[in-house]
């Protein structure tokens, strides 16, 4: 019995990581990712809030010149770190445009924290004229939509090279090492001493990018804690309750044989 | 031990009031606690439970989801969003939901090529297996409606995709794809009427599932040696002794579909669907999810289009057809030796395919996919019907209770069967 449980467990095993094999998406780029360390891989994987509060004022200071982030609200930041009255303060520092009021007018009033993050464009339009023709991409989900993940946004934010000898580059366009295609629109955004940390972290452009590219993995999935949490707990229960389960069915099972 | 045929007598007043004007309970007893079954399933035989506890599961989240989804082509994307980061545990029902498709289509899969090893597809079940394959199919067209439902990028791409094979009909072609679009694009009208039938299917799924079980309830499972039942020696009530081993290989595929869901919950994702929809850019390339990628290999490995297609949907139509196919008297494979082979190459014929679908058709993906497609219908058009006359199957014990019983003592008749 145990024998045959074994067997169908080691097929049913055998079935999954093929078909895992096979979804497996493969990368058919000329440069491999480079990985990086991350807090937040694996079943206990966790954010680090001091990185997260790095990584977003790399956000706020440099990527949202160009970039929105509409799934964000400023109340969200309580994942950081940051108190009540942090928050409150940090959203009343933008101005947000709201209305019709009652005369049927538009008017800007300080943010609170139910705002969603102040977009620095009112339209695509907008933001395409303003960055010779290209539309930055919204920042929300980032991490979760480029193949790569985190990995992917930290080494394009330091994949910036000149590029090799022969290749004729599109006027406007910027070289990047790990950018499918290579040509780029958007110019190096951080380097050396792009941000002034308030926490005293000397700024490299690795610095930078592995900060920012932690905080665009918290927009990107923000349940991502509580998510490990659940995950250890139920997978733990359920791991028990299989040996319970299966007690008893050696129990009643136990006249049959 | 054995299942006996008696009626149920309740103890209880009130049960036995409203069984004898609505006999509920009768029926429950009947199918649960007096069904006969082969006392020899092994953990294969699990799998039916679980892909019906799993479409249950399906149904419920499904139903939470629509109560905060909005199937608008300007808001889809970002309704899906909100059930994410808004909604109470939103992330969680909705995860439990998308990855809810895969291990559907991995337990249905398992629970076919189950059928296909032991022969459980032969007669007298060959309207049990047709069920089965039409259950399949709704699968399918509920999964792929399903996936375009969040908009995003390979939403709108694989929709796109999928419905143009239509065009590939000769003259109407054209037409139907516009039909199937209420448009002359994949557009609002597109996403509406697929969520309207995402819904709608399940509960179709649900009724084929009450034929399925009633189909199987007639004969009771097929079993590991594939003979049949021949008396009360042979079978144990369903109840307890199925409901416990089946509730024990439900926590144990629990532990797998918790994991998946809290910590690789986009593995099976691609990443182009957090990407909003935009019919103005293509992705580089458009995959089908993984459940699809066989079919998708069989599909593109044809140069024809409309061949193509027909390639595709004959490969679930050879399956529908198997019970005719196979000419064997014998169902399981462990007693045919070279049946078991064919089994097993077959499998790994369907994961080729599957990986052939998930690369690009250039190169060795294109022979590879090609030869595997021709193995797929030898498999089927030549491999079945020609073992059949020419295999010679192992002999079979003479019954399930009694594997080992010397062929002096044999109930007579009961090798009719087996002799080649």
């Amino acid at each position: 019995m145990a024998r045959a449980l074994m067997k169908s467990l080691a097929l049913v095993g055998l079935l999954v990581a093929g078909v895992l094999a096979a979804a497996l998406p493969a990368r058919a780029d000329d440069e491999a990712l480079p990985t990086v360390h991350w807090s937040f891989t694996g079943a206990f994987g966790t954010f680090d809030q001091e990185t997260l509060r790095r990584g977003f004022q790399v956000y706020k200071e440099i990527c949202s010149n160009c970039h929105s982030m509409n799934l964000v609200h400023y109340r969200d930041l309580a994942a950081l770190g940051y108190s009540e009255d942090e928050i409150k303060a940090i959203a009343a520092s933008f101005q947000i445009t709201d209305g019709p009021n009652d005369n049927g007018d538009m008017y800007e009033r300080p943010g609170r924290p139910s705002d969603a993050f102040k977009p620095p464009f009112p339209n695509e339009q907008a933001a395409r004229a303003a960055n010779g023709g290209a539309l930055p991409p919204d920042l929300s989900l980032i991490v979760k939509a480029r193949k790569g993940g985190a990995d992917y946004v930290h080494d394009l934010l330091t994949g910036y090279t000149e590029p090799p000898a022969g290749m004729t580059m599109q006027a406007g366009m910027n070289y990047d090492k790990y950018f499918p295609g290579h040509q780029l629109a958007m110019p190096q955004p951080i380097s050396d001493g792009s941000v002034t940390y308030i926490d005293g972290t000397r700024a490299t452009t690795d610095q930078e990018a592995f900060d920012v590219a932690n905080f665009l993995a918290w927009t990107s999935e923000p349940e991502l804690v509580e998510r490990h949490r659940i995950g250890v707990k139920s997978v733990l229960f359920l791991i028990v309750l299989s040996g319970l389960l299966y007690a008893v069915k050696r129990k009643v099972w136990a006249g049959i044989h | 031990m054995s299942a006996s045929a008696k009626p149920p007598v309740f103890k209880n007043p009130v049960v036995r009031w409203i069984d004898h004007r609505l006999p509920v309970f009768s029926f429950m007893s009947h199918e649960l606690n007096d069904y006969p079954t082969p006392r020899n399933l092994n953990y294969m035989w699990s799998f039916g439970s679980l892909a019906g506890i799993v479409l249950v599961i399906m149904i419920l989240t499904g139903i939470i989801l629509a109560m905060h989804y909005t199937p608008n082509s300007a808001l889809a994307f970002n309704s899906v969003e909100h059930i994410m980061r808004d909604v109470n545990y939103g992330w969680l029902i909705r995860y439990i939901h998308m990855n809810g498709a895969s291990m559907f289509f991995i337990v249905v899969y398992i629970h076919i090529f189950r059928g296909l090893y032991y022969g459980s597809y032969k007669a007298p079940r060959e309207l049990l297996w047709l069920l089965g394959i039409l259950i399949l199919i709704l699968m399918m067209a509920t999964a792929f409606m399903g996936y375009v439902l969040p908009w995003g990028q390979m939403s709108f791409w694989g929709a796109t995709v999928i419905t143009n094979l239509f065009s590939a009909i000769p003259l109407v072609g054209q037409d139907i794809v516009t039909w199937l679009w209420g448009g002359y694009a994949v557009d609002n009208p597109t996403l509406n009427r697929f969520f309207s039938l995402h819904y709608l299917l399940p509960f179709i799924i649900v009724a084929v599932v009450m034929l399925h079980l009633i189909a199987l309830h007639r004969f009771g499972s097929n079993n590991p040696l594939g003979i049949d039942m021949k008396g009360p020696q042979d079978s144990i009530p369903f109840h307890p002794y199925y409901t416990i081993k089946d509730l024990f290989g439900l926590a144990v595929f629990l532990v797998f579909y918790a994991a998946l869901v809290c910590f690789a919950p986009n593995l099976f994702g691609e990443p182009d669907n957090y990407i909003p929809a935009n019919p103005l850019s293509t992705p580089s390339e458009i995959v089908p999810e993984w459940y699809f990628l066989p079919y998708y290999a069989i599909l593109r490995s044809i140069p024809n289009k409309l061949a193509g297609v027909i390639a595709m949907f004959g490969a679930i139509a050879l399956l529908a057809v198997v019970p005719w196919l196979d000419r064997s008297p014998v169902r399981s494979a462990r007693f045919r030796p070279i049946y078991q082979q064919f089994f097993w190459l077959l499998l790994a014929d369907c994961f080729l395919l599957g990986y052939c679908g998930a690369h690009p058709p250039s190169g060795w993906y294109v022979v590879a996919a090609r030869l595997a497609t021709a193995y797929y219908y030898l498999h089927f058009l030549v491999v079945f019907p020609l073992l059949g006359l020419f295999e010679r199957p192992r002999p079979l014990p003479m019954s399930i209770g009694k594997p080992v019983l010397s062929p002096d003592t044999a109930p007579s008749g009961a090798r009719a069967k087996v002799t080649p």
